[in-house]
């Protein structure tokens, strides 16, 4: 299936040029054909193949674990089994005796000089955050936390001695659960940290009335009690583990003053900053480099303990060091994501319009406040009124501190968990209503003709057309079809079932506006940078702040900065990912790299073009005034008299004849903060089946058609959107981080957290629509997260929807044939029985965790 | 220390290795092949898929010394006299790789797969690239890549 649109996008002042969008989404049968050479104007909207895939494909891929220098040391970490205990001793003794063993280190021996890993968002003023010294001394908070590292000539020989660390633990009674967390104090109940008092970290809220934005939500509950629709629900968001594919890595290479980092991060820029910041080096001095990394989802927007020690440990010692995790290490020491409860009362009238939102969440933080952990409920509080024109909304986060593993940001952070509430509960009211979930949404939404709107979170909405994408959805799903066919498994008691799940999302994206940031305490500012040099040869080399692990920036940006300046796509090289050559930037997460570093990036573009006039002029005896810039080539207005902008590139660079007081280069720069997020929407249809025998869903037909604005790379799109969606799938069908107990990660490998396989997925129908962002001069809007946000709701809402008749009203993820099973049988949603047993033990018969679905490989 | 003598990617080799060491350590450590990676500790992700004696193993499951005598072929040695595998040139085409960590692996596994099967269905794709994990693509366009490396062309992202 081929979709194409064409829309025209703004009309740049600078050049007076029109450009033409082509935001073409190609589907399995689409075009293939791929011209080669440059065609001004014409890059945008185009499905170029990747810059980046050549050394990817061929294994020439430039991995932090791949580096290897002279002398160069290893270091393994030894971590603590319990969740909470003082340490008593540690002996390293057998281990500093090892084969080639150069040095271990305690927390002791580290000392003040290890630093403390930064909470850059305290949400509120009264916070309470943990000193988070990269490995304690004294006392474990959760299971994985480092007490040891041991310096080996090689890895294997740093593995070998970290088993002989010797450890004596006083094992501490253990704040696991989220609720009961939150209900302890000092009296009574477990404290993750004791000295605190409590495990309540910070209480956020925002409420409409007080804010101005709307008006009071108990007022409207309680007029609903009396004359209208009241739904409260719980709503549980499991923990998730990012589990990006390469695992963590960090090379410190000190050289006399100045020391090199290379690391697996997304924020190359912020951890110079912070390494500089915390450890009291100049940050002139250190230079971070993120070469390909390997997946992020936001699980490498971290500063790391290993980070840290390996930098401090690197120092120390004069000499170069690497720590790569294991996977284990991973899922166990990696932060984690999501796990929220969602306490959410909606209220409406009897005719099914919504009058009031009441969103009460307790959020995990795990043992510590992490870089962005505290913030990452409130980036959802603007959006649990999602697309909807709710007149009253009060939401409140408070934050906990458990002994689990701390969490932060993972592909959504905080937008996945409003829209799955909202969009649950929108189909509950339908269900109230005995209504089509679209009906109740369509009287709800925000109408196309209303844009820009300002919602009762207090955001612009600066456009949309929830009407358009719904309708294409419909269209493309067969909506009609698989109800009809729903009603005749239903009429004939079928043991399969058919559920069908719609998800109507926005969020917010393009982090972040700075002054936004500021407002809400936030410890930076939201710009980007970016620098296009001009070489003399003819060839761009441009330089951004955003840090692309996976994203294809070297493509779209190439694409975008050929257009604008007319050089040809292959000649333009982007460079990235080394605050050497990319000096300032705040890096990629956020959906942020093409709505922040893009626009970044045209405007650094138009300041070369600006530049380049005089010196045009001047070359070909004109005024300024005359001179005109199109696709690639400067003209004098009303002759045939022109030359290329690398023409006068080579001249700026020759400089013998330049104009007066002109600098003899081209070279820009440019920093642009946004004036606003910027706002994809999309519609998302889910077909499953369900074998009411068995509790297996199976996944029918997924379709989607997402606004995401103008695109610049139909491909890279495409992928972004697939890729999203099994994500946001994945967290509705199989995935969990489990733990027991006693506070062990149960699932801390890859055959316990059940990532999907080829084998789980099906293909995608993937459609757009096309408003263009108000606030970007390219249109476009982020689409780095919107197929896990959509598609978590979309999903449980087709799981609930087969089940209805049942009288299911909700099963909490994953929705597990387990789960389903007993919820068909009427047995609750409880969590999994089993998923936190241990493997091999006479308990569960020595056959493991029961909820493996198929896909465990081969 | 064991000596061992094999091929890998068309090169004689020879060393002395421990009888512990897995086959992707030797790759990595002693060849400098890193274009095979290591992505989990349990032979769940497939990341570090090689072809030894012409049929893909994880080579995190196979010991060095199991190579012993063996013909290894690593995404290295894919490509021909400066051209791209078929495999290699589908994945690029249907934008079937995005951070590329799982790539060597998954295409390693798609040319073992198509040498089985030349015309796979969708559903025999997918179950034959099973034991290798991607977190980025959602699949969707590597069952193109394989798609279109099958049938020369016919089908793309």
């Amino acid at each position: 299936m081929t979709t194409t649109e064409v829309s025209t996008s703004s009309t740049t002042e600078a050049q007076g040029s029109t450009t033409e969008a082509q935001g073409s989404t190609t589907e399995a049968q689409g075009s293939t054909a791929e011209a080669q050479g440059s065609t001004n104007g014409s890059e945008i909207g185009r499905d170029r193949r990747r810059k980046e895939d050549a050394r990817l494909i061929t294994g020439r891929t430039r991995w932090t674990d791949n580096i290897t220098l002279p002398g160069m040391l290893h270091m393994a970490m030894v971590r603590s089994p319990f969740a909470h205990a003082r340490i008593t001793r540690i002996d390293t003794t057998d281990a500093k005796a090892a084969t080639n063993v150069v040095a271990v280190f305690t927390g002791a021996d580290l000392g003040e000089e290890q630093g403390a890993l930064p909470n850059a968002w305290p949400i509120t003023p009264d916070q309470k955050a943990p000193a988070h010294p990269p490995m304690p001394a004294d006392r474990v908070t959760f299971a994985g936390e480092i007490v040891a590292v041991v310096v080996a000539r090689s890895a294997a020989e740093a593995r070998d001695a970290a088993e002989l660390v010797d450890v004596d633990y006083e094992e501490l009674p253990a704040a696991l659960d989220l609720k009961e967390a939150a209900a302890a104090d000092a009296d009574n109940g477990v404290l993750a940290h004791p000295d605190l008092g409590t495990n309540k970290s910070a209480l956020w809220v925002f409420d409409s009335a007080e804010a101005g934005t709307g008006g009071d939500v108990e007022e409207a509950i309680a007029k609903a009690r009396t004359d209208g629709i009241v739904l409260e629900r719980e709503f549980r968001q499991q923990r998730l583990i990012p589990a990006f594919m390469e695992p963590r890595s960090v090379v410190v290479d000190p050289t006399g003053e100045q020391i090199t980092m290379w690391s697996a991060t997304q924020i190359p820029h912020i951890l110079r900053f912070l390494l500089a910041a915390v450890l009291g080096v100049p940050e002139s001095k250190v230079r971070v480099i993120a070469p390909d990394v390997g997946g992020g989802f936001g699980g490498k927007l971290q500063t790391t303990p290993e980070e840290f020690l390996a930098m401090v440990i690197a120092r120390r010692l004069g000499k170069p060091v690497k720590y790569t995790e294991t996977r284990s290490e991973s899922l166990m020491a990696g932060h984690h994501g999501r796990d929220q409860w969602q306490r959410i009362t909606l209220s409406a009238t009897k005719e099914g319009e919504v009058t009031g939102l009441k969103v009460d969440l307790l959020a995990d933080l795990g043992s510590y406040v992490s870089l962005i952990g505290g913030g990452v409920p409130v980036l959802g509080a603007f959006m649990f009124n999602a697309i909807y024109k709710f007149p009253a909304y009060h939401f409140q986060v408070q934050t906990v501190l458990t002994n689990k593993t701390w969490t932060d940001a993972y592909r959504g952070a905080g937008r996945p968990e409003a829209t799955f509430a909202i969009e649950r509960i929108m189909d509950e009211l339908a269900a109230e209503l005995g209504e089509d979930p679209i009906k109740v949404r369509e009287r709800n939404w925000i109408k196309h003709e209303e844009f820009p709107f300002t919602t009762v979170a207090g955001l612009e909405y600066d456009s949309g057309n929830y009407e358009a994408a719904t309708a294409q959805a419909l269209e493309r799903f067969g909506y009609d079809e698989l109800r009809a066919e729903q009603r005749r498994r239903r009429e004939s008691g079928d043991p399969v079932q058919l559920g069908i799940g719609v998800s109507t999302f926005t969020e917010m994206c393009g982090l972040a506006p700075s002054r936004v940031l500021g407002s809400l305490d936030y410890g930076a500012g939201g710009w980007e940078h970016a620098s296009v040099r001009m070489l003399p040869t003819g060839k761009v080399e441009v330089v951004t702040g955003a840090s692309a692990h996976g994203q294809g920036h070297e493509t779209a940006f190439s694409q975008i900065v050929a257009d604008r300046l007319g050089v040809a796509f292959e000649d333009v090289e982007v460079l990235h990912g080394d605050t050497a050559i990319s000096h300032k930037g705040l890096d990629t997460y956020g959906s942020r790299s093409l709505v922040v570093g893009g626009e970044a990036l045209v405007k650094a573009v138009d300041k070369v073009v600006e530049k380049a006039k005089p010196i045009a002029a001047h070359l070909m005896e004109a005024s300024i005034d005359d001179i005109e810039f199109a696709g690639g080539r400067f003209s004098v207005r009303g002759t045939d008299q022109g030359m290329a902008i690398g023409e006068v590139a080579l001249a700026a660079f020759a400089a013998h004849n330049l104009p007066d007081g002109v600098e003899p280069s081209l070279d820009s720069d440019a920093t642009y903060d946004p004036v606003n997020f910027n706002y994809p929407h999309g519609t998302h249809l889910c077909a499953v089946e369900i074998d009411t025998e068995t509790g297996a869903v199976k996944m029918r037909k997924y379709t989607c058609v997402d606004d995401i604005g103008n695109v610049i790379n139909p491909l890279i799109v495409s992928g972004q959107v697939h890729g999203g969606l099994v994500q946001g799938i994945a967290q509705a069908l199989w995935e969990e981080a489990v733990y027991d107990d006693a506070g062990t990660l149960v699932s801390g490998s890859f055959v316990d957290y059940l990532v999907p396989t080829a084998a789980d997925t099906i293909s995608f129908d993937v459609g757009h629509t096309t408003t263009p962002a108000l606030t970007n001069t390219l249109g476009t809007k982020g689409v780095g997260e919107a197929g896990t946000i959509a598609s978590t709701p979309a999903v449980v809402n087709a799981v609930v929807d087969a089940l209805r008749p049942y009288g299911v009203t909700d099963i909490q993820m994953p929705c597990t044939p387990e789960r389903v099973w007993k919820a068909i049988q009427g047995g609750g949603t409880e969590a999994t029985e089993g998923a936190a047993a241990p493997h091999f033990s006479e308990e569960t018969g020595m056959s493991g965790t029961a909820d493996r679905t198929e896909g465990a490989g081969q | 220390m064991t000596r061992i003598k094999l091929t890998v990617d068309g090169a004689s080799v020879a060393d002395d290795v421990e009888p512990r060491m897995l086959l992707v350590h030797y790759l990595r450590e002693k060849l400098g092949k890193t274009g095979t990676v290591v992505g989990c500790d349990t032979s769940n992700c497939g990341a570090c898929t090689v072809h030894l004696d012409g049929r893909s193993v994880k080579s995190c499951n196979v010991l060095a010394v199991q190579a012993d005598g063996a013909e290894v072929t690593t995404i290295e040695g894919l490509a021909q006299d400066g051209e791209l595998h078929p495999v290699q040139a589908a994945f690029r085409e249907c934008h079937g790789l995005q951070c590329g960590f799982c790539t060597p692996g998954m295409i390693m596994q798609s040319v073992d797969l198509l040498a089985e099967n030349p015309s796979p269905s969708e559903e025999e794709i997918r179950l034959g690239l099973e034991g290798n994990l991607c977190r980025c693509t959602g699949y969707h366009n590597i069952v193109r890549a394989v798609q279109h490396a099958a049938t020369g062309g016919e089908v793309t992202a």
